[in-house]
Parts: C-alpha cells; structure tokens; sequence
C-alpha cells in the first residue's frame, strides 16, 4: 500500500517517503493553496456574465470550474490574482478587488 | 541442461539478451561494445526475439529512452563503453533515483584524454558513486552468468535499483573463448516475467515520476535509496545461490584464489583476474604463499568482508585500472585500504596502477609484483607513492617509484 | 486522424488534465499552452505527459504535489524528446506482448530553452524516429527557470540576463532560430505554431491534430513570460494579438510536408505594436535607437515573405 500525497510532508520520516519520490495518485496539486499569493482578488458579477466562457481557457491556474455549461464561482484556494480574466472578459463581469490595507 | 561452445563476451551478452528477451533496448554504437546492439537488432530481425530496438541519436538519448521505457513498466536495457557511458552520466543518477531496474551491458573502455579504445575502467569507476550496481567478470562466462542474474537483482522489491554488468574492453568483450550455455527455458523460469507494482501505463492508476525534491525531501530520499544498495548485498548473494543451484556455477561478492592462507595477496578486478591467477600458481610451486582476491561485486562495495578475508595476509598489492589523479591512487586502493584499516589489518599496503588504456600485464609482471610484496612486507622496499606496473621509466623495476 | 469539429462550450466543460496548485507563477503563459493542449485530448482518451527539466516542470511536480491528472515523468532537461520516446516504445512492446490493454497518447512539453537549445538533439533524434508522439514547444523565448537568459528563440535586441542591454550593447544581436521549419525538415507528418487568440480555437485545432496524427508531431506555442516580457500579467491577450497581427508569430501549419498559412493579418501592424507592451524591448525606444526598430521590422518581413512563399509553393 503506498503513502497517499496528503499524508507526506516535511515532517516524515524517510522510511515513509514513497520510492523514488514517485506518486501514485494524479492531481495531488490540489492539495496546496497559491491561493495565498493573491494580492488582487477577481470578483465575478454573476448580473454582467454572459457564461461566454472567454475567461476560461485562460486561467493559467485552472480555476474557472465549467459545470453544466456554466462557470462556477472562482477557486479561490488556488487563484493567484493575475488578472487574465478580468480582461479578458468582453463584458465587464469580472473586476479586480485590490488588498484592503 | 547445458551446451559447451566458444564465443567472444559480446556475443555472451547478446545470448543472455536473447535468453531473457527484454522488452526495450535503446542503444548507440560505441567501440567496443558496438558489437551487443548489432547481435540484438539482428535477433530482432530474424524474429528470434520481439524486444523492441531504439536506434538511438546519442548514449544521453539511449539513458534517457531506458527511463522512460523502465518507468513505463517495460523491461529495459542498453550497451554501451567510455564516453558512451560518460555521456550518460548524469541520467545514471536519474535511473538510479528513480529507483528504476534498468540493466546496462558496460565494455570497459578508458575515458578519452586522450582518445583510445581500449580496456580501462575509468568509465564505470567514475561512475561508481551514481547509485548503480556495479558487477564485475574476468571472462565471458562470468559476463555471461552476471547478466543473467542482473534483472533478478535489480527488479527484486528490496533493490529496485540499476544494475551495470561490466566487461573488460577487446581483453574479454572481443576474445574468444569456452563458454558453456546454459538451457533457454531454466532460465527463463529464473529471470522471470518482469510485474512492477507501478509503473506510468498501469490500468487504472496514474504515477509520477522525477519530481522536483526540495531540502526537506531530498536527504531522506538519498538515505532510502543508499538503504536499498545495502540490501541488495543479501539479494545478489541470494540470486547466486539460486543460480548455483541451476547452472553449478558458485558466485559471491568476490573470489579468494588460494587466499585463505596466502602471505601475499593481490586484489584486482576483471580480465588481469586471469593473468594473477596463473601467477599464483607459479608462485606455489615454489612455495610462494600467493593469493588473489579478484572482485566481482564492487557496488555495493563488500568492504567487510573484504577486510575479513584480507587481514591475516604480510603485503597487499590493490591494483587499479582507473586513475583517479587524487595523487593518492585509484578508486580501488582507496576502498579496500578504508576496509583493512575498518578490519584493524596489519598488513603491508601498495595501490598499483595498471593496464592503463589497454596495457598488456603479463604472468611475469605479476610474480615480480609478488615479488615486491615480499620485500614490503621484510622492509626491503616502501613505496612512497602509487606506482605504475608496467611503465617505460628508464629504469628496469617493475614498479615505478 | 480522429479530428472533432470545434464546439467551444463542449470543449471548457471538459475535466481539467492540470489541476490547480501548480507553482508557476501568477498569470504565466506556459501553463495557459499546457491546459489547453491537453484539453484536445478526447475525453476518456488516456495520456502520459512528459517534461523537460524547467520552470514547468518544477512547478508542476514538486514533490509530493503533481498538477497532472495523467501519468507524468521528467528525467532531466535535454532529454524529453528521448524520454518520452522511450515511453512510447514500452507502450508498443507491451501493448504486442499483450500486458496492456489500454490505448494511450504521449504528449511532452518543454521550454525553449530544453527544445531550441539544449534538447534539440533529443527532440530531433525523437521526430526523426517517427515516434507516436507529441512534442509541445511552449516558447517564452529564454530561459526563465534560471531568470531569463538568452536563447536561440529569443527575439532579436530583447534585454536578457545574458544579453543586457547596457551604454554599448543593444540586447541580443541575433535572431531568432526558426525552430518549426527546422522541424519541418524533419519531414514529420506534422508541425504547427500558434499561440494565444481568440477562443483558443486555433491552439486547440492544431493540438488536436497533432495529438491524433499518427507518427511523430511538433507543435510551437508562443507562450508570454510576465516576468521575462517585463508587461502587467493581464495584457497578455494584447501580447499574443500583436505577435500575430504583426507577422512576429505567423500561426501556420506543415501537414506532411505542405506549409499552409492559418491566419494572414488583413492590416499588417508595424513591430512597434507588439515590442512597446513589452519592457525587454524598452532600449529600442529611446530616439538613437530608431535604426534597431527598423531593422528589426526588417527581418520579421524578410520571414514573413518566406513563410508566404513556403505556404504557396
């Protein structure tokens, strides 16, 4: 049975890494917030957006989930605020909160 | 059971290649090991094997399509000699990291500087420290009955580590000599089907393989692959007996050549095995009390046991074929002298450079070698630094001072 | 070749083959070529992805993270090509020998500087073969893993680590090396160049077809580097629109052996259009170095002509 992603860290022991640093399981990315890089935050006014899907190929950090033929909500816990989609976006749905201070 | 034939060591390699049929052998022709991938895509030609042949641009790209191949689940192979393996070597590390069974027929041969084609072992000593087994033979056979051991050594679950099966250059990869083939199907049944337990196209899961390891990872992943090649000490041990078993034929970590109660002992590996052995022989007859303690197995390094077998002996001669130019000796003396001082040996010491890109050694210069050994060990003679076996000095000795 | 039409709303909805949690960095364009060329694989269809050693790669599998959804293997940094080929290979032994079952597509992607410079002799070993494979170009013209130095991809006077532009130096002397045709003359039965456009159509149209033909493919993507580019993480549509607009980046196609140009700009837009967005380019822009410019725009019309030539020969 080989060690799952979420159960390594830098806390574990050697005999516990898996061999050759080798993982088992896809996607193990997920596990790992960028969201805290973000300074600027994309905000979505669901009002303006026209589900045109523009902004979703762009994302660099796959973040603009499409479910049923339609954006969901950003992934906030992985958006790392690069502003791609607010410009991207044709009809003004989507604006960049700045960092409150 | 077995059929008694005669062939060069290449051709020993490519009859164990066509016994096991791997499944992927990327190579690029070098001198003088050109001959194993030219056996194979002939195989493959005539339909007696369906391994599939990567005619490869350049050794990095025969390393590299090996990883690939190994992680994908596939049984992989390659041949190659001196800077063909130099030009691997910094894949070696990556195979061996990534804890992938790859099996490497290496025809030692110098590196260049300058430019020759001969035996010398200077490529697999210089990548003696890139986590690949390392097993050594001082003719065909042993080529022959190495490579067959090699997969079960490297695939076993408590290795999972490269394996390079070594030959000396023309001397052993190019001469002719008796062999005796062993039967296809029991060793078939003994090499096995290759099952990893992952590997990238296993259905229904995914796997990654060569991460970026930052600090916190990276040390304990070094200590759990340094742990694997100890364990592989008792693999490789089990391995032959069970070859023993099939074939008779008796492999260890190293052969004592009337070592047991030898005065005077020579460590050496490969090809000059022979050549010390004959020596020897001479030597009792004349009541001499020579021995030889030929390597076959020098990663992972039996430095315990080699200290064990060595420490009763008056003088050592430990013989290079590699320089290091650490102006202390070679690779060799420098492990099995830290074995004998491990061993609280009290034995006489001289690390002896030989054979360097293909200079011949003769009975001869190993009894006058012997010879030295007796003086060292009375206080005749002391050897302030490495010498050199066989070099135009100006002077008439044996050995240069 | 399997080639679907184009349906854009099917293709955003398909589950995502890089998944969040990579540390590339904010608003980078190497990721935007990844994402999108693995949405051309059909969905259910099995990959193995593949990287050379760069910014993609160590922030795509850190350990113990993987962004990748499919099985995935790097080995070192001008190896990708032979990596992978090596992968492939095992695929069909093992799939003749009856110990796989499953079909699977080999995509590989690498930086200019693992393609152009020091991966050229793997990739070309590897196209050459005609392995069953894809080889993905995400070119951000230097080497950004080590801070942007130059490359044989990156355009001429841009101010790299390496060719800084200073009182007597101008950036990078040379031009770029035309890696697609030199993959054309490999003879493969595809090679493609594209980038960034629209709705993605023409990205996804050539991955596809590179995924699904048979035999070895290469597909060039011009892919900004923020960082690198010195320009506001945004505006890289803008980017991308005036690489082509421009003829710097012709987006074109070589399909066994045949050039066909795949967009030709109505109104050609001078070079200063794509370089002013971009701070490696800013030196160009003081009034003494006017004659840079020009001959810049020189030599992209120089390879605009050729391409034109080439895709009506």
């Amino acid at each position: 049975m080989s060690v799952k992603a979420e159960q390594i860290n830098e806390n574990t022991k050697w005999q516990d890494l898996t061999e050759g640093l080798q993982i088992f399981e896809p996607a193990t990315s997920k596990l790992f917030s960028t969201g805290e890089w973000r300074t600027e935050t994309p905000v979505w006014n669901k009002e303006k957006c026209r589900q045109c899907l523009l902004c979703v190929p762009y994302c660099p950090d796959s973040c603009i989930v499409v479910k049923e033929d339609r954006r969901q909500e950003f992934d906030y816990d992985h958006c790392k605020g690069c502003g791609i989609c607010a410009k991207a976006c044709p009809f003004g749905a989507i604006e960049m909160e700045q960092p409150s201070h | 059971m077995s059929t008694r034939t005669r062939m060069s060591g290449n051709e020993a390699v490519a009859h164990a290649i066509k016994q096991i049929n791997p499944d992927v052998m990327p190579a690029f022709p070098i001198t003088p090991s050109t001959e194993i991938p030219q056996f194979v895509a002939t195989m493959i030609a005539n339909g007696e094997i369906d391994t599939e042949f990567i005619p490869v641009e350049s050794e990095h790209s025969a390393m590299s399509a090996a990883i690939g191949a190994s992680a994908a689940g596939a049984r992989a192979i390659t041949a190659t000699s001196s800077c063909g393996m130099a030009l691997m070597w910094e894949v070696l590390y990556v195979a061996a990291s990534s804890r992938l069974p790859i099996v490497m027929a290496l025809v030692n041969r110098g590196l260049t500087g300058p430019l020759n084609i001969n035996a010398e072992h200077s490529d697999s000593m210089g990548a003696r420290d890139s986590g690949w087994i390392q097993i050594y033979a001082e003719n065909n056979q042993e080529v022959y009955d190495n490579f067959l051991q090699a997969h079960r050594i490297a695939e076993h679950q408590d290795v999972h580590l490269p394996v390079m099966i070594c030959q000396d250059g023309f001397i052993t990869s190019h001469a002719v000599q008796n062999i005796t083939l062993w039967d296809d199907e029991p060793i078939r049944r003994f090499v096995g089907e290759y099952e990893p337990e992952h590997y990238l196209l296993k259905e229904n899961e995914t796997m990654a393989v060569g991460p970026y390891a930052v600090a916190p990872y990276c040390m304990e992943a070094k200590k759990a692959q340094a742990e694997a090649m100890k364990r592989a000490r008792k693999v490789i041990l089990d391995v032959a007996e069970e070859f023993e078993q099939i074939t008779g034929q008796h492999y260890g970590f190293f052969e004592g050549y009337r070592l047991e109660d030898a005065e005077y002992a020579v460590v050496a590996i490969g090809s000059v095995c022979g050549t010390v052995k004959d020596a020897v022989d001479a030597l009792r007859e004349r009541g001499v009390k020579a021995g030889l303690l030929k390597i076959r197995v020098f990663r992972p390094f039996p430095g315990q046991e080699i200290g064990e077998a060595l420490k009763h002996c008056r003088a050592i001669a430990i013989m290079d074929r590699s320089e290091s130019y650490s102006s202390q000796g070679g690779p060799l003396g420098a492990e099995v002298t830290a074995a004998l001082y491990r061993a609280k040996a009290a034995a006489e010491t001289v690390n002896i450079m030989y054979g360097l890109s293909g200079r011949d050694v003769r009975v001869e210069d190993m009894e006058q070698v012997y010879e030295q050994l007796r003086k060292l060990a009375d206080g005749q003679v002391s050897f302030a630094e490495y010498p050199y076996l066989g070099l135009r000095d100006g002077t008439n000795d044996c050995l240069s001072r | 070749m399997e080639q679907q039409a184009f349906n854009f709303r099917e293709i955003q909805a398909r589950p995502e083959r890089l998944a969040p949690g990579h540390r590339m960095c904010a608003g980078c364009g190497g990721t935007i070529a990844v994402r999108n060329v693995l949405k051309a694989l059909h969905p259910g269809d099995k990959a193995v992805v593949g990287n050379a050693t760069g910014c993609l790669e160590v922030s795509t599998y850190m350990y113990p993270y993987t962004a990748y959804e499919d099985s995935y293997v790097h080995s070192a940094f001008e190896n990708a090509g032979a990596t992978l080929s090596g992968v492939e290979t095992a695929y069909r032994v093992l799939k003749k020998k009856g110990k796989i079952t499953s079909d699977y597509k080999f995509i590989t992607f690498g930086g200019d500087g693992g393609t152009y410079d020091i991966g050229l002799q793997s990739l070309s070993g590897a196209m050459e073969r005609g392995h069953d494979m894809v080889y993905v170009c995400y070119d951000n013209g230097a080497y950004m893993n080590t801070g942007t130095q130059r490359s044989s991809a990156t355009p001429m006077y841009a101010d790299t680590t390496t060719t800084p532009s200073g009182t007597v130096s101008q950036g990078k002397p040379q031009a770029r090396k035309d890696l697609a045709g030199i993959l054309a003359a490999h003879n493969i039965p595809y090679v493609g160049q594209t980038t960034f456009i629209g709705n993605m159509k023409d990205l996804y149209v050539k991955a596809e077809r590179a995924i699904y033909t048979p035999g070895a493919a290469f597909l060039n993507i011009l892919a900004p580097c923020p960082r690198g580019w010195k320009y506001d993480t945004p505006d890289i549509m803008d980017i991308c629109k005036t690489a082509v607009e421009t003829c710097y980046w012709p987006l074109f196609e070589v399909i066994d052996g045949k050039w066909s140009l795949s967009y030709q700009p109505k109104n050609k837009l001078p070079l200063e259009e794509f370089l002013k967005k971009q701070g490696r380019f800013k030196h160009l822009f003081k009034p003494e170095n006017e004659y840079l410019i020009e001959a810049f725009q020189r030599e992209v019309d120089r390879r605009w002509e050729e391409l034109l030539e080439r895709c009506e020969g």
